[in-house]
């Protein structure tokens, strides 16, 4: 089909063409569909093996509320934003300076510093799970909220930083050639001059970054034990097993821990795509 | 001028640079250093720097390469999971192909697509609970959609994660789902960069379907095939989140990665220098694969120059 536009092609196959992408798309939700759906069913529908017709009566209001009494949902949901959202700005602010250095400033160590940065994208995080924990627990910030945003902010700095600072070098450097001139200070350059002109790459790691911390579940499950640090993710492994086989709870809980990526995601598509694809099609 | 001005570019990089790299070598490189070296030793994860009354660790014992050694000649589990990786290593790339079929099914200008597309985007940003949930659910022999399927065509149903040979190819299945609307995206992106110039030229030469795909499109789109390669491997490589979630390793271990493996033998066998020793090797799989991999872009980039 392409490159040809389907607008070249006869009526028929334009008709199929349309029929065919519904297809694909409902196929391709079915599995969230399903899940949206058990979440407002009752516990009688679920009883008798209901999933697939459309429910009747609906239990929206029970459900959900019932997730966030008994099942802790709430704290767990609070944790995730208590987490995600410092995690975010730090990252950003930490990695927007060392890529405006690593950028603009010439100093001995700046590639084998970018280098480092580089290459710890790539470390199978694995690695650092036995020392990290270790290193929590002697810093007294074991299962703490702080404990995860720090470690977090520590490595996600890597990856922003080498976003950032390909981004920069890409700015006209007379810019700041003219400011230091007029004598403005490093400081005030990155202020004014930089960060307003990184907003839009800045809003596009900050939607990534958003989705990465709030879908974490490895560091979660090493560095927190107990129901008021545990993010929303381990919340809900950990409700599926005490909810065995009430479907429609952790179908609701499901559906709430995957709101708020979503949602962003809805909200700032062209900053999502733009992230992500980073480097995809310039190579 | 004060001491101030007259430094600034000498100490600014130092100054913008601290906070970044001082975490980063706490919580990045020191790792990793402390990681080998914590392989080299036997150590149940309690008080390491506990002396015994002659001045050595009491807890922390050096035993050279024994945790390798173990792990090589007595460890039929570390095998299971070297494999495991393997077949998430080979198995994974498949959301590639699939991702770009979907990517040029979706290339066209029609209506609503820009929504559309969105739907096919988004289970992108769905965390691996939620798609373990899903999937475990999906497999579910008494319920799940699949048995009702297999029952459409009168088969039995088939109970996937619980059966050993089945259950990592369940897994990896499941993994599509993100890793397709993945590559997907960037291949759509991609697509928009492609040359109409010489997709013009290719039909004039007389060029179409799979040819043109295959000599004029697919060459176009290599940065977006790049990224989803090393993306899509790397990921692969550290798999672990919907193990733990879909089958906690099991049926009798048969769905262990070394990932997995690592996080058992030094959480719950507190053998710390063995889990360790897991580790390094996952890492130097990595490093030999980046290796490979930046080696081969140098050589490309300095053959095209």
């Amino acid at each position: 089909m392409f490159p040809t536009p389907i607008q070249n092609y006869s009526l028929t196959t334009n008709i199929i063409y349309r029929i065919l992408l519904g297809i694909t798309l409902f196929i391709w939700l079915l599995p969230l569909i399903a899940v949206m759906l058990t979440s407002i069913r009752t516990f009688e529908d679920i009883l008798v093996g209901d999933y697939w017709s459309w429910p009747e009566e609906t239990a929206i209001i029970s459900n959900y509320t019932a997730i966030f009494e008994s099942g802790k949902m709430s704290r767990f949901f609070l944790n995730s934003v208590i987490i995600t959202l410092p995690t975010v700005f730090g990252t950003l602010f930490l990695s927007s300076m060392a890529g405006y250095s690593l950028a603009v400033h010439k100093f001995k160590l700046n590639l084998l510093l970018f280098c480092m940065f580089i290459a710890g994208n790539f470390v199978p995080f694995q690695i650092l799970m036995i020392p990290v924990r270790m290193l929590t627990i002697d810093l007294g910030i074991y299962n703490s909220h702080f404990g995860l945003i720090i470690f977090h902010i520590a490595f996600q700095t890597g990856f922003c930083t080498f976003f950032l600072r390909n981004f920069i070098k890409e700015l006209p450097f007379e810019l700041i050639e003219a400011a230091r001139a007029d004598g403005a200070s490093e400081w005030l350059i990155y202020r004014k001059i930089i960060l307003p002109l990184l907003t839009p790459s800045l809003a596009a790691l900050g939607v990534l970054e958003f989705t990465f911390i709030w879908n974490d579940y490895f560091w979660a499950l090493i560095l927190t034990q107990g129901d008021n640090v545990k993010p929303i993710t381990i919340g809900l492994d950990m409700l599926r097993g005490q909810w065995v086989a009430t479907y429609n709870l952790i179908a609701a809980g499901s559906v709430l821990a995957a709101l708020p990526p979503v949602i962003m995601f809805f909200a700032m598509q062209r900053h999502f795509i733009m992230g992500l694809t980073f480097g995809a099609v310039k190579g | 001028m004060s001491f101030w001005e007259r430094n600034q570019l000498k100490l600014a990089p130092f100054l913008f640079l601290t906070p970044a790299v001082s975490l980063f070598l706490l919580f990045v490189i020191y790792p990793i250093i402390d990681s080998i070296w914590v392989s080299f030793h036997d150590w149940s994860g309690v008080a390491r720097y506990a002396l015994n009354e002659d001045g050595t660790y009491k807890n922390f014992k050096w035993v050279g390469f024994q945790n390798y050694i173990d792990l090589f000649t007595y460890d039929d589990e570390f095998y299971v999971s070297l494999l495991n990786n393997l077949k998430w290593f080979i198995f994974s790339l498949l959301a590639i192909p699939l991702g770009l079929l979907l990517a040029l099914f979706l290339n066209q200008n029609i209506f609503g697509m820009r929504y559309i597309k969105s739907f096919f985007y988004f289970p992108f940003v769905i965390n691996a609970v939620v798609i373990g949930v899903i999937f475990s659910w999906f497999y579910n022999p008494k319920y799940g959609s699949l048995a009702y399927l297999l029952n459409i065509f009168g088969l039995d149903p088939i109970p996937v994660l619980s059966d050993e040979v089945l259950a990592t190819y369940g897994i990896i299945a499941a993994s599509f789902f993100p890793g397709i609307a993945y590559t997907m995206i960037l291949y759509i992106t991609g697509l928009t960069s492609v040359s109409k110039e010489m997709v013009e030229a290719g039909r004039i030469d007389g060029a179409s379907g799979l040819t043109m795909l295959w000599h004029i499109i697919i060459p176009q789109l290599r940065p977006a095939t790049l990224i989803a390669v090393v993306v899509t491997i790397v990921g692969a490589l550290r798999s672990f989140d919907l193990i733990a979630v879909m089958t906690l390793g099991g049926p009798w271990g048969s769905t262990k990665v070394l990932a997995y493996k690592m996080y058992e033998e030094a959480l719950f066998n507190f053998r710390m220098g063995y889990g360790a020793a897991i580790a390094v090797i996952l890492f130097l799989l990595m490093s030999i694969y980046i290796a490979w991999f930046l080696y081969r872009l140098f050589k490309q980039e300095k053959g095209e120059k």
